[in-house]
C-alpha cells in the first residue's frame, strides 16, 4: 500500500542521488609521468593539494614506466583514441613531440585559452627556452629540470695531497688531479661520468658556446645538420681516449651508473646530472662538494651556460575545452613560486623561474645545503646564445644512444676520436633526413 | 589401423576449436599481418602521417651496415648458445644417467634453473658480473682479471651467452637424459663385450640413437637463441657496449620503442620471421634425414 511516508522516503532518496551524482561529475585529468621513489610522492602531493583546492576538476596522476616507455604508452593510447591530458615527457623526446602536431596542444595556447596569465619571460632563459619555438611560443612546460654538473670527494682530494676545498675548474685541471689521485692511490678510479652524451656532447658544446648542429641546434628547422666533429669536439674526445688509457677515466655505462661509482667512494670526480645530489646525499660515507662543470679555459665565450636535462609537461590534444580550462588552472598551480621552491628544495631540480630561486635564497636553503644552488648559477651564468638555449632533433633518443655507440667503439680501441665524431655525424645526419621525411607530411 | 573420431554434429567440432582458433588469430595473426603492413608503410610516431612506400623499408635495411653486422652478431650469438647449451647438457645428461646415489638430487638441481623467467637471469648475471655492481666481477678485478663487458665487446658476449646458455641447460638436461634412457642397456652392453671402450660405445651407439632428441632440441635451441634471449639482452647489456650484443630481435625492439620508427622495425621483425622459418624448413628437410628413428 503506497503511503505519503512511503512516498516521501522514495523523493528524499532520488533527491539524494541526484545531488551526489552532481557532485561526482568533475571533470578528470589524466597525468601520465614517470617519477618513483621520492619524486612519485612529491608528484601525488601537487595532485592532492590541486584537486583540494577547487572542486570543479580532478588531476589523476599515474606512474606510466620510465620516460621511453610511458612515451611509448601514450603514443600508442593516442592512435586508439584515449591519450592523457598531459604527459612527462623527457627532454630527448621534444623533437618528437614536437613535430606531433595534430597530436599535441601547445602550452602557450592552452594557458591563453584558458584565461590563465602567462607571462613566457618569468621562467628562466635557459629553461624555458629549451621548449620554445624559435617564434617565441613556449610548448611544453617545464616541470623537472635538471643540469649537468661536477661532483668531487673531497676526502680523497685530502689523501691525495690536494686542496679539498677547491674544485678543479678546468679539465687540464681535472687530469692533474686525476695524475694525483691515481699516483697517491687515494682512490681506486679518478674521474667517472654518467650521461655520457649529455656531458661530453651535448652540454660540451654548449658550455662552450660552440654549435652543436646547425640551425640553432635544429631549434630554427627540421633541416638541421650536425656539427659536433669540429676542433673542440675532436680534442675532447680525444683527450678522454687518453685519459681512459691511462687510467684516469673510467666509463661506467650509458645511464647513471657512475654515480653508484661516486658514491661508493670507488671513483673521487663525477660529471652527471644535478639531481643525483639526493642519492648521492644518501650513499656517500665521505664528505664531497659539488662545483660548475670543467671546461676548457683557452676556447673563447667558455663558460657560457649549461642545457638542461630533466622533463617537462606536454599536454596532447584532441580533448575538450572544458577540459583544457582544467589543465590551465593546473599548470598555474604548478608555477606557483613558493610551490616550486619547495619542490626545487626537496628535489634537487632547478627551480624554472627566478622568483623561486630567490625566495630559495632567501630562506637560506643554499646556506644550509652547499651546492645545492650550483645548477641554478650553472643556467644563469650568461643569457642563452642560441648555441646554448638548447637543442631539438627528431628520433634523438636514437641519436643520444648512437653517439655512446660511437664513444665506447672508441674507447675500446676500435677507432680514434675524429673517426668516431664524423662517423656520429653520418649516422647522426641519416637519422635526422629519415625524421625530416615523416614529419614533413 | 587408423582411430579416427568422428563427430555427428556438424557444428561441434567448429566450437570446441573456437576458443584456440580465436587466441591464434588475434595474438598470431592479426600482429603478423599488421607488422607486414606497417614494413611496407612510413609513419611518425603517433600514426598521424602513414605514407606507403613499398619495399624502401627493406632497402633501407639492406644497405645499413649496422643492420648487416646485427646478423652476425646473432649468427655468432646463437651457434655459440646452441652448441655450449647442448654440449654441456648432454655431458651433464650422461652423467647423470650414471650416477647411481643422490640421483634424485642431482637432476632436481639440473632442472632448477629452467623455473627462473629469463629476464631474471639476465639480472641475476648482471648483479654477479656487472663492472660496477658485480660481485664477481670484483673478485676478478682483485684477481687480476681485466673484466669490463661495459667496454669490451667480447666481455659481454661471454656474459649473454653465459647467461642464456644456463637458462636453457635444464631443458636440454631434461630431454637428453630421457634420451640416453631409452637406450637399450642391451646394446651397449653387447658393444661393451665387443671390446668397444667407452669413448667409442658413445660415438657409435649413444650418439645416433640419440639423433631424434639431438635434432628436436637443435631446433628448439635455434629459435630459443633468436627470439627468446631478448629478456637477457636486454637486462643484461641493452645491445652494447657498441652493438656487441645487438641481436637481430634487440634490434627490432630498439628501433621500434626506444627510436619509434615503426615501419623499419616492422621491415626487421618480417625479415626475422622469414629467417626463422626458412631455417626450419632447412632443418627439417636435410637434417631430419640424417636422423634415425
Amino acid at each position: 500500500m503506497l503511503s505519503i511516508k512511503h512516498f516521501a522516503r522514495a523523493a528524499i532518496v532520488a533527491a539524494l542521488a541526484v545531488v551526489s551524482g552532481a557532485a561526482l561529475a568533475q571533470t578528470e585529468i589524466q597525468w601520465w609521468h614517470s617519477m618513483t621513489g621520492a619524486l612519485n610522492d612529491r608528484v601525488n602531493e601537487f595532485a592532492k593539494g590541486f584537486n583540494e583546492s577547487q572542486k570543479e576538476y580532478k588531476v589523476v596522476p599515474v606512474y606510466k614506466g620510465a620516460y621511453p616507455e610511458s612515451m611509448a604508452a601514450a603514443i600508442a593510447a593516442f592512435r586508439a583514441g584515449n591519450a592523457p591530458h598531459i604527459l612527462q615527457v623527457f627532454e630527448v623526446g621534444t623533437g618528437t613531440m614536437m613535430s606531433a602536431k595534430g597530436a599535441i596542444k601547445p602550452v602557450g595556447q592552452v594557458m591563453r585559452e584558458g584565461g590563465q596569465k602567462f607571462d613566457p619571460k618569468s621562467y628562466i632563459g635557459a629553461v624555458a627556452g629549451y621548449y620554445t619555438t624559435s617564434k617565441g611560443e613556449m610548448l611544453s612546460f617545464p616541470f623537472n629540470s635538471s643540469t649537468t654538473v661536477f661532483y668531487y670527494n673531497k676526502d680523497v682530494f685530502e689523501k691525495a695531497g690536494l686542496d679539498p676545498n677547491r674544485a678543479p675548474a678546468t679539465w687540464p685541471e681535472v687530469m692533474a688531479a686525476a695524475a694525483k689521485i691515481k699516483a697517491s692511490g687515494a682512490s681506486q678510479c679518478a674521474y667517472t661520468t654518467g650521461w655520457p652524451s649529455w656531458v661530453h656532447v651535448e652540454n660540451l658544446s654548449a658550455w662552450h658556446n660552440v654549435p652543436i648542429a646547425t640551425k640553432e641546434n635544429g631549434m630554427a628547422g627540421l633541416d638541421t645538420t650536425f656539427q659536433i666533429n669540429s676542433p673542440l669536439h675532436v680534442r675532447h674526445w680525444t683527450n678522454l681516449k687518453d685519459w681512459n688509457s691511462k687510467g684516469y677515466f673510467t666509463y661506467a655505462g650509458r645511464r647513471n651508473e657512475g654515480e653508484a661509482k661516486f658514491y661508493s667512494g670507488e671513483c673521487a670526480m663525477l660529471t652527471s646530472s644535478s639531481a643525483a645530489q639526493a642519492n648521492i646525499n644518501r650513499n656517500a660515507k665521505f664528505k664531497y662538494a659539488v662545483a660548475m662543470l670543467p671546461y676548457y679555459a683557452d676556447v673563447k665565450g667558455a663558460p657560457q651556460n649549461t642545457i638542461i636535462g630533466g622533463a617537462s609537461l606536454w599536454v596532447m590534444a584532441g580533448k575538450k575545452p572544458n577540459e583544457y580550462k582544467g589543465v590551465a588552472q593546473f599548470l598555474t598551480y604548478l608555477a606557483d613560486p613558493a610551490r616550486q621552491a619547495q619542490w626545487h628544495q626537496q628535489t634537487g631540480y632547478l627551480p624554472i623561474t627566478p622568483t623561486a630561486y630567490e625566495i630559495t635564497k632567501k630562506a637560506g636553503f643554499y646556506d644550509k645545503n652547499p651546492g645545492t644552488d650550483i645548477s641554478v648559477r650553472q643556467m644563469m651564468l650568461h643569457d642563452p646564445t642560441p648555441n646554448s638555449k638548447g637543442l631539438r632533433f627528431g628520433s634523438f633518443v636514437q641519436i643520444r644512444d648512437m653517439f655512446e655507440e660511437e664513444m665506447e667503439n672508441m674507447l675500446a680501441g676500435k677507432q680514434d676520436a675524429k673517426q668516431a665524431l664524423d662517423t656520429a655525424v653520418k649516422r647522426g645526419n641519416d637519422m635526422l633526413r629519415k625524421f625530416e621525411k615523416t614529419a614533413k607530411e | 589401423m587408423e582411430k579416427r573420431v568422428v563427430f555427428r554434429s556438424p557444428w561441434l567440432p567448429y566450437l570446441l576449436v573456437a576458443p584456440q582458433l580465436a587466441i591464434t588469430i588475434v595474438f598470431f595473426f592479426w600482429p603478423a599481418s599488421q607488422a607486414l603492413l606497417q614494413s611496407l608503410q612510413q609513419q611518425d610516431p603517433f600514426g598521424i602521417s602513414v605514407e606507403f612506400v613499398g619495399l624502401d623499408n627493406f632497402r633501407a635495411l639492406f644497405t645499413d651496415e649496422h643492420y648487416l653486422a646485427s646478423f652476425k652478431v646473432t649468427t655468432i650469438f646463437s651457434v655459440l648458445v646452441a652448441t655450449i647449451g647442448m654440449s654441456v647438457s648432454l655431458l651433464l645428461a650422461v652423467f647423470a644417467d650414471r650416477a647411481l646415489r643422490f640421483s634424485g638430487i642431482y637432476k632436481t638441481l639440473l632442472i632448477w634453473p629452467y623455473a627462473v623467467a629469463h629476464a631474471v637471469a639476465g639480472v641475476l648475471w648482471l648483479f654477479l658480473f656487472n663492472p660496477t655492481l658485480g660481485i664477481v666481477a670484483h673478485w676478478m678485478r682483485r684477481a687480476g682479471i681485466d673484466w669490463d663487458p661495459v667496454l669490451n665487446g667480447n666481455d659481454a658476449m661471454t656474459l649473454v651467452v653465459v647467461a642464456a646458455v644456463w637458462n636453457q641447460i635444464s631443458y636440454n638436461f631434461l630431454f637428453f637424459l630421457a634420451g640416453l634412457q631409452s637406450i637399450p642397456k642391451s646394446l651397449i652392453e653387447a658393444a661393451a663385450i665387443d671390446g668397444a671402450g667407452p669413448g667409442r660405445r658413445f660415438w657409435t651407439i649413444v650418439l645416433p640413437l640419440l639423433s631424434p632428441t639431438t635434432f628436436f632440441l637443435l631446433v628448439v635451441n635455434v629459435v630459443y637463441a633468436f627470439f627468446n634471449t631478448f629478456a637477457i639482452i636486454d637486462t643484461a647489456t641493452s645491445g652494447g657496449p657498441g652493438q656487441a650484443t645487438e641481436i637481430l630481435v634487440y634490434k627490432v625492439y630498439k628501433d621500434g620503442f626506444k627510436a619509434l620508427d615503426l615501419g623499419s622495425s616492422a621491415a626487421q621483425s618480417v625479415v626475422l620471421m622469414a629467417i626463422v622459418i626458412g631455417l626450419t624448413i632447412v632443418q627439417f628437410r636435410y637434417i631430419e634425414r640424417k636422423v634415425q628413428y
